[in-house]
């Protein structure tokens, strides 16, 4: 029993629709830069990415969309105290060496942060852990042990934990499914009004979550 | 890649002259930073490509310290060397001759044919030496612009430089930015650095007190070769990285089998860099190491915030910067600094770092990833540049 491919990068059409137009966006992580270019184009955004990879960047440069090449575990002391509106995680946050440094490094360069992740909590990892009894190895996460780029992967609980730790506010959660679709229906009256069974059934049920999250009041 | 009919060779502009033009020779004069004038004003400059219709497909080449303005192809059949960034300029290159029109010109300065300490002052019928006035890289660039109105271009695709070059190439987006659609600063630097000062300062030092200098005033008689060989091998060493000299000749001694115990050539790199220090004094002037070395230490365009936020402000061109991670002459650090002015500043700016042996010198030579970051880059210029132009039919 294996889900059914997602659609490629299904999460960037739920990120974008949670930028507001014209704002500047910086996108840590950026890969070939699909996003930033929907974004310019359809919603007037200034963005920039920073990626570490050199034939990503050079696929930037090929869209025509700004960006540095860098490493996130450095840091991003380049970049100015709340120089940016948003600034995007998608499907980073679980690939870097530091995700506390990133997390902090985001929400100093930018007003909101936009984290969207693979959730390592969904029943389809559970079930291959539990009774296959090796690594799962799905749509979401395709790589063997050995050889995979996501060194740091989570549930969508143990995201929220640290979220608590950090003081970070999860403005919020939007559980996806494989295709990126919301949940629609009864289903999102019903996660409305709880939102703490919602955090529970999506970490069970959702393949992927997407998070606007902010500093907070402090 | 078509090989060319002339020279044989493969996606090379050919044979090409460097052309001499004469401006500022109707009773305008060329006004310097330092508030002298110059009239007239030579400049050598070389052009690959056919500029289009509406004259809008130029891009400008921009020449480090000691360069000229025979940037690509041959020009004798036979010549066994082509002009100094051939790899990158020609057909099917990333300054591809087939969509853009390139023009390098010898800086304001130089010893290439454009006006220089070299060249003979109006007033008294001989050299300059050093009464060429003090000069800086607006000058240079001011001079570039006057090149481009009298070749009647009023816009550029693109100003591109390496080190010295890409200083340039910033001093165009600031100095004339409606000009300029983008701008390309590769192993360059803000500013130069005390560090760097103090090289330039013990290159100008080993010039003025070769015994041969007089003044400045050496060209009729024996010229200060010693010095400026001198000041060219200690400069050059700072082009490489240690491991690339290390690579190249790492203790290799020099044809002999053991020490000399002597002051003679014992290591190959000795040896090297003798031979890149006679062979520079043939082709360079003393005098033009010394003004152009200076107009560099001179270069800072963003002294303080204030001041470079007025002179980003009217800034649009888009701005592509990139370092290679053995560079120590300006190495990365420095490329980032320019990033994180124009990015504070709002400014459209992309960095790439490469990974290299060569040091400095890296931008000149061979590179596949640099190669084809540089061929995206131009070519997005391409096409949204065509884009405009069928909006505006």
């Amino acid at each position: 029993m294996r889900p059914r491919q997602p659609e490629q990068r299904v999460d960037l059409e739920v990120l974008a629709s949670l930028v507001t137009p014209g704002s500047r966006v910086l996108d840590l992580g950026c890969g070939d830069g699909l996003l930033l270019e929907m974004l310019a184009q359809r919603q007037g955004v200034e963005g920039v990415g920073v990626e570490i990879s050199l034939e990503n960047v050079r696929a930037c440069i090929d869209r025509g969309v700004q960006v540095f090449h860098g490493d996130l575990d450095q840091g991003l002391s380049d970049l100015g105290d709340d120089s940016f509106d948003f600034v995007i995680l998608s499907r980073t946050i679980q690939t870097v060496n530091r995700p506390r440094l990133v997390i902090r490094e985001m929400l100093r360069v930018g007003k909101k942060g936009l984290v969207s992740l693979p959730n390592f909590g969904h029943w389809h990892n559970r079930l291959g852990l539990a009774l296959g009894g090796r690594m799962p190895k799905n749509p979401l996460f395709p790589f063997e042990w050995y050889d995979t780029p996501n060194i740091h992967v989570c549930t969508i609980l143990d995201f929220q934990d640290l979220c608590r730790e950090m003081g970070v506010r999860i403005l919020q959660m939007i559980p996806l499914g494989w295709a990126g679709n919301r949940p629609h229906g009864w289903l999102k009256g019903y996660f409305a009004n709880h939102p703490l069974f919602l955090s529970a059934a999506a970490n069970l049920l959702a393949p992927m979550a997407v998070f606007l999250v902010d500093q907070g009041d402090s | 890649m078509a090989s060319n009919p002339v020279t044989g060779q493969p996606g090379s502009v050919g044979l090409v002259t460097t052309r001499l033009v004469e401006l500022f020779n109707d009773g305008q004069t060329l006004t310097l930073d330092c508030g002298a004038t110059l009239a007239p004003v030579r400049v050598a400059y070389e052009t690959y490509g056919t500029l289009d219709a509406d004259r809008s497909n130029a891009v400008l080449v921009c020449h480090a310290l000691s360069g000229t303005a025979h940037a690509a192809g041959y020009h004798q059949a036979d010549d066994r060397r082509q002009g100094w960034w051939d790899d990158y300029i020609g057909p099917n290159k990333p300054f591809d001759t087939n969509k853009f029109f390139i023009i390098c010109s010898n800086n304001l300065g130089g010893c290439d044919g454009t006006t220089g300490p070299s060249s003979i002052d109006p007033a008294t019928g001989k050299p300059f030496g050093l009464r060429f006035p003090m000069i800086t890289l607006g000058d240079m660039v001011r001079l570039q612009k006057a090149l481009l109105d009298h070749l009647n271009i009023p816009r550029l695709v693109a100003a591109v430089g390496g080190s010295m070059g890409g200083m340039l190439s910033l001093q165009w987006a600031l100095d004339y930015p409606e000009r300029v659609k983008a701008c390309v600063l590769i192993g360059s630097t803000p500013r130069l650095s005390a560090q760097n000062i103090a090289f330039n300062a013990v290159a100008r030092q080993a010039i003025l007190s070769d015994p041969n200098f007089n003044g400045g005033d050496h060209y009729d008689g024996e010229r200060p070769e010693k010095g400026l060989a001198l000041a060219r091998m200690m400069a050059h060493i700072t082009y490489l990285s240690e491991q690339g000299l290390h690579e190249k000749f790492g203790r290799r001694l020099q044809d002999r089998e053991e020490l000399s115990f002597g002051f003679e050539n014992d290591f190959a790199v000795e040896s090297y860099l003798q031979h890149q220090g006679s062979s520079f004094v043939k082709r360079f002037d003393a005098n033009t190491y010394l003004y152009i070395t200076k107009a560099m230490d001179y270069f800072d365009p963003f002294p303080d915030p204030e001041t470079t936020a007025r002179r980003l402000k009217p800034v649009t061109a888009r701005f592509l910067v990139m370092s290679f991670d053995t560079d120590w002459r300006f190495d990365p650090s420095r490329s980032k600094e320019i990033v994180r002015i124009l990015n504070w500043n709002r400014k459209q700016v992309t960095y790439q770092e490469f990974s290299s042996p060569h040091g400095h010198d890296a931008f000149l030579l061979e590179a596949p990833q640099y190669k084809e970051s540089l061929t995206a880059f131009f070519n997005r210029l391409h096409k949204d540049h065509c884009a405009r132009a069928s909006q505006a039919a």
